[in-house]
């Protein structure tokens, strides 16, 4: 059977330092189940979070050859045979423990979010939309909250910007509400001060790591960036809405 | 004895435990009646099974036939259940499945459409109708996220990362439970005056599964150790197409969405063998020719369906014996042909994680190549036993929904049942539990004793000098559990199951966890083996003692249907030395529903 050897990260808050293992492998296994053996064989204590196995619950999102990815979707045979597999727990979120980080910011920014506001139903208790209507929201949510674009994001983890900047996650969780046909309610002032859409500078390196594809800065954040221009920077804009009393989203 | 006042405590009118769609949707219903609520997640929100959910929601919306309504999907429901459903429970949950759909929407789900807009609905095994709300092939998490997003706005306190460890009692109801911090190793009391379980199965048994290292069988255990009784643990669900290849993805998921989509089942001398597999019941509305099966996939109406969507249990057997006759896969399964059945822009548009789960894991593009699939733990059919409209189990004040609890799916659940299981008894285990607190007169009161031997459970793992290594139990489990409480099974091979399970018990006693209490995932594992031990156990007694076969139930000894069966459920419960199965007579069908379970389609359409 073939060996491979795996360079984790093990320790703390306090610090720590990569440790090495080498175990055998089978054919078509990925990091995660790499590390799943290590876990069983030599490290029993060693942290990792996974859930589906599948990419479809981004709980094993970690830094493999250091690059941000889900372990359970990437496969050891994508890298030389030879080649040591090195393991780090997310740069931008506080260690836990070995490969756990502390996401909890994550949560409470999603809180912070004005939910989702409905119009009433149509006269018969449906609700209407066309589907070339709902593409769009529907691409972004698909997002699994794997946080890896937030651990990509320039403004998160290099400049730690974290109170100016909800990252982009919850730039294509305000987009989703935004442009979602149904919902009734305003986030562009919100978006513009307390979310910071200004901080992004669109290096679309968010979009690069997302593992469902979502393109974050293109459909997303450039969309919302230019509803804050129009509402706040362009003077035909700001006259016309004055006149007809809405925004640019149809919002009243 | 412990000082009670050093231990971080909190206190809630409920507790629910597991933030999976049940979990998070009776903890929405329980808010809604102004009842402090608090969830307990082993996970991070929004990671529960429920995110793995591909295929959709079942609904009698009516929004793509017309002629569909609750009848017909609670006829189907009960036929695809072997007639052993909770007759009631079968009842509230077609009649109220549409309602809890729409609800979705007010709370930011967005469906897919049909052509004027309204929630459009596919085609699964065993609904007469397309009938199955969804999103692509990611239904589950759209609805997870829909409820999380909904639901932390309702007040709701959500513990993450942290495992129930065991109820509390005060006399015979229920007064909380102790629960552990998953990221520090500490232990917190939950005080409440109700507990809903909504911890999902025990599928994590058998090494072939779908399920991931959460469903441990945590609520199931829970409420046999409080004195619960659980039923129909006999039936688990294997479902048909799980990948086989390669040895790293065995067992994960591949959606009955494919096959409600036009995918065909072929063995490797490229003959479509479920037409050979049509059992009785089903033959009057299964297509029996493959020009039928094209015109029913083209949409005519007349044409009926392909038996590629007959149930689960019974396409799961059909693909075990084409591998036994030696027509199987090169690995081991059967074929499932997507790719010359739609073209490759409309499977990418409708099943978009089958491609990249092939295409990333098994190098197969299955916009051009067929799959290879076989059957794998996925659901279990029983669980705790519960009251039909209250979901509250044999402990007063301690409730069950989703898949923890039994009794909607009877012998089989059809595919799409589970996400409107979890709306529909989620939300009336909430109901439940708001009136069950609203009639108590005192909070229970908490025994110091039974929060320590919960603890001290707990710390003897860590702190023991020698022991065995957990991860291997929980190996040794697997292969015990698939070799010999698998999908085909004899008295033998159960009673010798039995046997390995009493030594795994053995060594559970005596396991080992190295290393700290903070963020141990090997300590967690070790917990995780009790829960799963006692829920194999039940599954293996309950299943010794059904002498037929009945939906997931397979046995080789009992061929067939028995009339004497179809009458009783298996009970397990604690006895005062061992675990107890035994069988109890049902309660005849209430007239009403009986005759729409056996009517004619023609009967209850339109």
């Amino acid at each position: 059977m073939p060996e491979r050897s795996f360079r984790i990260w093990r320790g703390d808050a306090n610090g720590g330092e990569f440790a090495e293992y080498t175990v055998d492998v089978d054919e078509g296994m990925v990091v995660l189940d790499g590390i799943h053996r290590v876990q069983a064989r030599k490290a029993n204590d060693l942290a990792v979070r996974w859930n589906c196995k599948a990419g479809k619950c981004g709980s094993c999102s970690m830094e493999i050859n250091g690059k941000p990815r889900l372990a359970c979707m990437t496969r050891l045979g994508d890298y030389p045979a030879e080649q040591t597999i090195t393991c780090q727990p997310l740069k931008a979120f506080p260690v836990i423990k070995d490969l756990v980080t502390d996401v909890s910011w994550n949560y409470k920014q999603n809180k912070k979010i004005a939910p989702f506001k409905p119009r009433p139903r149509d006269d018969d208790g449906q609700y209407r939309m066309m589907q070339e209507d709902v593409d769009r929201v529907q691409e972004f949510r698909k997002c699994i909250e794997c946080f890896l674009c937030q651990d990509t994001c320039h403004v998160l983890r290099d400049h730690a910007r974290k109170s100016a900047f909800v990252g982009p996650r919850f730039m294509i969780r305000l987009a989703s509400l935004e442009m979602h046909p149904l919902d009734t309610a305003d986030r562009i002032p919100a978006v513009k001060n307390e979310y910071g859409s200004g901080m992004c500078n669109i290096t679309r390196c968010c979009t690069e790591v997302c593992p469902e594809h979502i393109n974050i800065t293109d459909n997303g954040i450039i969309p919302l960036k230019e509803r804050v221009v129009d509402r706040y920077y362009d003077p035909f804009m700001i006259l016309w809405n004055k006149i007809t009393g809405k925004n640019k989203n149809g919002k009243t | 004895m412990i000082n009670l006042s050093e231990i971080q405590t909190f206190e809630h009118d409920v507790l629910v435990i597991g933030a999976g769609g049940a979990g998070l949707r009776a903890a929405i219903a329980c808010s809604a009646h102004g009842l402090t609520t608090a969830v307990l997640s082993k996970s991070l929100l929004g990671k529960a099974h429920t995110v793995m959910a591909e295929g959709g929601c079942a609904a009698a919306l009516g929004n793509v036939d017309p002629r569909d309504n609750w009848k017909i999907h609670f006829r189907d429901t009960m036929r695809g259940g072997k007639f052993l459903n909770q007759w009631r429970m079968a009842e509230l949950h077609a009649q109220q499945a549409p309602d809890r759909v729409r609800e979705l929407e007010e709370w930011g789900a967005v469906f897919d459409r049909t052509k004027d807009g309204l929630i459009n609905q596919r085609n699964f095994g065993g609904h007469r109708y397309p009938r199955l709300a969804h999103v692509g092939d990611r239904t589950g998490l759209e609805m997870i996220r829909s409820l999380q997003d909904h639901g932390v706005h309702q007040g709701i306190d959500f513990y993450m990362e942290c495992k129930a460890l065991g109820l509390l009692k005060d006399g015979d109801r229920v007064a909380g439970a102790v629960g552990l911090w998953r990221e520090t190793g500490r232990f917190a009391i939950f005080r409440a005056r109700a507990v809903i379980l909504a911890t999902g199965g025990g599928g994590r048994a058998w090494s072939v599964t779908s399920n991931s290292w959460e469903y441990s069988g945590d609520g199931l255990a829970m409420a046999y150790n409080a004195g619960a009784e659980l039923m129909d643990m006999e039936f688990t669900q294997f479902h048909p197409t799980g990948m086989v290849w390669p040895p790293s993805v065995r067992g994960i998921l591949v959606t009955e969405g494919v096959r409600g989509e036009g995918g065909i089942l072929l063995n490797n001398k490229n003959e479509r063998f479920m037409y050979n597999y049509i059992p009785d019941r089903f033959a009057a509305e299964t297509a029996d020719t493959i020009p039928e099966a094209d015109r029913w996939l083209a949409g005519d109406d007349s044409a009926r369906r392909p038996p590629e969507l007959l149930t689960r249990d019974v396409v799961a057997r059909a693909i075990l014996a084409e591998v036994k006759a030696g027509r199987g896969s090169p690995h081991g399964g059967a074929f499932l042909d997507i790719a010359n059945r739609r073209d490759a822009e409309a499977i990418k548009r409708k099943l978009p994680s089958m491609y990249h789960q092939f295409k990333e894991l098994a190098e197969v593009d299955i916009t051009a190549e067929a799959m290879e699939v076989g059957p794998t733990l996925h659901y279990f059919m029983g669980g705790v036993r519960v009251e039909a409209d209250s979901q509250e189990t044999t402990v007063p004040g301690l409730f069950a929904c989703g898949e923890c609890a039994a009794g909607l799916h009877g012998a089989n659940r059809l595919g799409g049942n589970s996400l409107s299981d979890l709306l529909v008894f989620g939300k009336l285990a909430g109901d439940g539990a708001a009136d069950y607190v609203q009639r108590l007169d005192a909070t229970p009161a908490l025994d110091a004793a039974q929060v320590e031997a919960l603890m001290r459970g707990a710390t003897d793992i860590l702190n023991r000098e020698f022991g065995t290594n957990p991860y291997l139990i929980q190996e040794d489990l697997q292969q015990v559990m698939q070799e010999f409480v698998g999908i085909i099974r004899t008295a033998g091979d159960l009673a010798q199951g039995l046997k390995e399970l009493e030594r795994l018990k053995q060594q559970a006693a005596e396991v080992k966890a190295h290393g700290a209490s903070q963020y141990n995932p090997g300590w967690h594992q070790a917990l995780d083996v009790s829960s799963l031990l006692i829920t194999s156990e039940a599954v293996a007694r309950a299943a010794l003692l059904r002498e037929e076969s009945r939906g997931a139930h397979t046995r080789l000894d009992f061929e067939g249907e028995r009339e004497e069966w179809g009458t009783v459920n298996v009970i397990v419960s604690k006895g005062p030395d061992d675990m107890v199965a035994r069988t109890e007579e049902r309660p005849p069908p209430p007239e009403a529903l009986a005759a729409i379970a056996y009517a004619t389609l023609e009967e209850l359409e339109g």
